[in-house]
């Protein structure tokens, strides 16, 4: 781990939805501060409807109506410089896109044109952020940095639609590591994907970091693969991160009952005993219930837990919990 | 009623929804008009608007404004029995041939396809020539709603061949649901916004070929409608003459309410959108 | 032996393309298995293997190109739909594309209700759904009238398996019902299909690529690979000691919550899935880290081996056995 290269400072991005005359605000993103370092793999880990999404739409500075950046900051480190994304232009994140940060989607049919061929895919792009290069040698900058991450050049010639599924997300995954971005930043990237290829995903984002050095933000739900391919974890919750850890730490000794329900929950093999779920549902993030937001689903919680929201404990270098029952919330 | 204060909110909606209004009691207070339409010379000729007269008397010695009465109720009478018949020939068409794919499909979009490549316009002139003289509002609409089914067909046969994909279909299936209860009842949520825009472009349509075949002559003249006011002030050189109140009433009418039809389509479409209505929906 | 289904040599081949070049893929090829009452089959495979195929010829939806479907020991006719939905019914993978998003839910159990003749007054039809959604752990009052997107994805896929169990099914068809619900939430699920065996004697075909859950609910499992059956057994046996090279594969290739036990080797992945499907003898062929020369020209005869059955050269020919008569 190295110096920080993406940091965030009380983010708060909520979606303002006027629907016929009544205004609802959704708290997607609610107070977040993450600290990312250089050389290393971040997990998110969170379920349908935490705010990893809107997170990440932050994160890559893609906020447009209705969601609307509501306080704090989100810092990248160019070339050791510090920079406030959200103050710059339009054509400064161009220019920033694709070059230092970029972003794997989860549905990787939507990244790829369908209706012409992967090269010319990869042709357009070359030819938007760099300057000069001619068909030629974009057509062989692709070859290379395919050769480079091991897969096929034949694939080059074929439409979409001819590849696998998980031929397709390695194909945006090379789209987005062909200028060495130093962030990278996936959306799900293995979820519409079954096993095998998930595995296939996972090992050529773990090659590339290696290659590269460079920082990986991997949001999904699923701690199969976090605990594959994470670092570091951050579990998130009603739009805010209640957790973080290094990966080992979150799996053998989590603190925050959230976070324990999740990794209990999982099935695994060799084990029939029955397995709990999280009780109860999601809260609103429309109108979240008062203090800690995860309180009525607790079993655990405190009398405090239903008036104050928890600071952060530090529990030790590198692992903080927000949590009531884990010391005085101390923030920062 | 929570819908309409809801959709009220859009201005198109509400200006046209006036607008509309105003027009249909226009067309009613037709129905006590002291002058039989038909008639020429009951007034005097060509007076300028006055107390007596509203909107003056036309060359053929007709009340303009009582004239303009007939003209809105006629011209909407043709264009709902259009609108209506050309919907429901469309709705069928496009639901059976959408379902059930295989030969029926084929047959049905051949048909289809036949109506909408025919040049419309030439067809039209020639069957409203060969009927003149039996044309009345009734024939003429449904001559109109005969070339205004086929487009809205097609959409509508679109709109079911992706619905049909989708899991619901199954689930209906599963519960017992039969063929056409189950395009009824699941797909026509989602038809609606379709047919209702359409019907209104239809509307819109349908007045204005009235119009054009009224300029051509081609439709009875003896009865007042939209169309046929506007070509006997053309023919008998109201511009030129300075009897600007004839000429206009029908213009001016016309144009109230074609913006009125459009806007009214538009708002009400953007309201019944499913996705704009998936929105709403459990919000109460 | 009773079965509530089975399935026998069931192919199903698509042809692609246009009259210049036709292409046919044999989606399901000779697929033959069948479940006992009280029990809870998987069919897994990666997607693409055929399983959601089988699931639809087997739901009437899809015309088999050959094969028979017994149910219940009857022969299915071709139209004869409404009898046999009664013993069959489906769970699918997206909840909320499951119902009408512009309608309320309630209305499909109404609908299955009237339709079936399951009750005589509206009174007894709120009790009767009322008593399905309390065996899936909710109740009429929190859902009745509301829309599909005011559940949460969760509940709305029991309120599925609710509607899937109005008709007293002995069959129940799961495609994927957890993939599309959080993680935490799955195993709720999952346990509600256990008990609905155990305590209503339903069989379950749940098909799957996800072979932890699988293993967690299931009895018997059958490994799908490319329209064929690879590897079919007790759900022990066949996911604790994995046979067949690809079964092998998929097991060691499932992320486990540990991050001591993380993935050893590198795999390699298909590149242009129609090769694959195109292919002459064994399908795995391409990628099998065991593959012999006679994979690639004959496909492999089913052999059982300690009670599983297993689709592949090295436990039949080249292992000197002689394939069943």
């Amino acid at each position: 781990m190295g110096e920080t290269i993406l940091r965030t400072e009380h983010l708060q991005a909520y979606y303002v939805l006027d629907v016929y005359g009544t205004q609802k605000v959704v708290r997607a993103v609610d107070d977040v501060g993450l600290d990312i370092r250089e050389n290393e793999v971040y997990g998110i880990a969170g379920e349908s409807g935490c705010g990893k999404t809107t997170l990440l739409k932050a994160l890559v500075a893609a906020i447009e109506p209705p969601l609307r950046l509501m306080g704090g900051k989100v810092f990248y480190r160019v070339r050791g410089q510090e920079v406030d994304v959200s103050s710059l232009d339009a054509e400064a994140k161009r220019r920033l896109r694709w070059e230092f940060v970029s972003y794997v989607p989860q549905g990787s049919m939507s990244v790829l044109n369908p209706v012409i061929r992967v090269k010319e895919s990869f042709a357009d792009f070359i030819e938007s952020h760099t300057e000069g290069k001619g068909k030629r040698e974009a057509f062989t900058m692709a070859q290379e940095h395919l050769a480079e991450l091991g897969l096929p050049a034949n694939i080059l010639n074929a439409y979409p639609h001819q590849l696998s599924g998980g031929m397709r997300q390695r194909v945006t995954i090379a789209l987005a590591t062909l200028l060495k971005p130093r962030l990278i930043i996936g959306d799900e990237p293995t979820t519409a994907l079954d096993v095998v290829v998930q595995r296939g995903v996972v090992q050529l984002l773990k090659d590339v970091q290696k290659k590269l050095q460079n920082t990986i933000v991997v949001v999904t739900h699923d701690m199969g693969v976090q605990a594959n391919i994470a670092d570091r974890v951050g579990i998130m919750y009603a739009g805010k991160i209640v957790e973080e850890a290094p990966t080992k730490t979150i799996f053998s000794a989590p603190l925050h009952p959230y976070t324990r329900y999740l990794i209990n929950s999982l099935p695994r093999f060799g084990d029939k005993t029955p397995r709990e779920g999280v009780p109860g549902s999601p809260p609103s993030l429309i109108d979240p219930p008062r203090g800690c937001l995860f309180h009525p689903r607790c079993p655990h919680a405190l009398d405090v837990c239903t008036r104050e929201l928890p600071g952060y404990t530090q529990v030790n270098a590198g692992h903080r919990v927000a949590c009531w029952l884990v010391g005085e919330g101390r923030n920062g | 009623m929570r819908v309409l204060r809801d959709i009220a909110r859009d201005y198109r909606f509400a200006l046209s929804f006036c607008v509309l209004c105003l027009l249909l009691a226009l067309a009613i207070t037709s129905f006590f008009s002291p002058y039989d339409p038909t008639f020429w010379g009951t007034v005097p000729r060509d007076l300028k608007p006055s107390w007596s007269h509203p909107l003056g008397t036309n060359s053929k010695g007709q009340d303009v404004f009582w004239q303009a009465t007939f003209a809105v109720r006629n011209s909407l009478t043709i264009a709902v029995i259009a609108g209506l018949v050309s919907r429901v020939i469309a709705v069928l068409v496009g639901m059976i041939a959408g379902y059930r794919r295989g030969f029926v499909d084929t047959a049905l979009m051949f048909l289809t396809d036949t109506f909408l490549v025919i040049p419309l316009f030439l067809i039209m002139v020639l069957l409203a020539m060969l009927v003149r003289e039996k044309m009345n509002l009734v024939t003429l609409g449904l001559l109109l709603a005969a070339f205004g089914w086929a487009w809205d067909a097609r959409v509508i046969r679109a709109q079911i061949l992706s619905l049909r994909e989708r899991d619901f279909t199954q689930t209906a299936v599963l519960s017992g649901t039969g063929t056409l209860r189950l395009v009824l009842e699941e797909y026509m949520p989602f038809a609606t916004p379709l047919v209702f825009s359409t019907l209104i472009n239809n509307m819109s349509w349908a007045i204005g070929m009235e119009m054009t075949l009224a300029i051509l002559g081609l439709v009875n003249m003896d009865i007042p409608t939209l169309g046929t006011t506007l070509q006997w002030a053309i023919s008998y050189q109201a511009m030129l003459l300075g009897y600007w109140w004839w000429l206009l009433t029908p213009v001016v009418l016309s144009v109230l309410l074609f913006v009125a039809l459009y806007w009214l389509s538009v708002s009400v479409s953007e309201y019944l959108d499913p996705r704009t209505r998936i929105q709403r929906v459990g919000a109460q | 032996m009773d079965k509530v289904l089975e399935v026998e040599g069931l192919t199903k081949v698509f042809t692609l393309g246009s009259v210049i070049s036709r292409v046919r893929i044999t989606a399901t090829d000779h697929v033959s298995f069948y479940i006992r009452p009280a029990e809870i089959f998987a069919l897994a495979g990666e997607s693409g293997c055929g399983k959601t195929t089988t699931a639809r010829m087997i739901l009437g939806f899809e015309e088999p190109t050959s094969g028979i479907i017994r149910h219940n020991g009857q022969v299915a006719a071709r139209h004869e739909k409404v009898w046999f939905t009664r013993g069959i019914q489906a769970v699918f993978q997206d909840p909320f594309g499951t119902f009408n998003p512009l309608r309320t839910v309630d209305r499909y159990f109404f609908a299955t209700v009237q339709n079936y003749g399951l009750a005589k007054s509206r009174r007894d039809a709120i009790d009767l759904i009322d008593q399905k959604l309390r065996a899936v752990g909710l109740s009429y009052a929190e859902f009745a009238g509301k829309y599909p997107s005011e559940f949460s994805g969760g509940q709305l896929q029991r309120v599925s398996i609710a509607r899937a169990l109005m008709t007293n099914p002995s069959l129940l068809i799961a495609d994927e019902p957890v993939s599309m619900v959080d993680a935490s939430l799955r195993m709720s699920i999952v346990n509600l299909f256990k008990e609905l065996k155990e305590q209503f004697g339903v069989s379950v075909l749940y098909i799957t690529h996800d072979l932890a859950t699988a293993y967690y609910v299931c009895d018997r499992i059958a490994i799908m690979f490319r329209g064929h059956i690879v590897e079919m057994g007790p759900v022990e046996q066949v996911l604790t000691e994995p046979k067949h090279p690809y079964t092998r594969l998929l097991r060691e290739s499932i992320p486990e919550a540990d991050p001591d036990k993380r993935w050893a080797s590198a795999i390699r992945l298909s590149d242009l899935e129609r090769e694959e499907y195109l292919g002459q003898g064994c399908r795995f062929a391409g990628r099998c880290p065991e593959v012999a020369d006679l994979c690639r020209r004959q496909l492999p005869a089913d052999v059982v081996v300690d009670g599983v059955l297993v689709k592949c050269h090295r436990y039949g020919e080249l292992a000197g056995h002689q394939p069943p008569p």
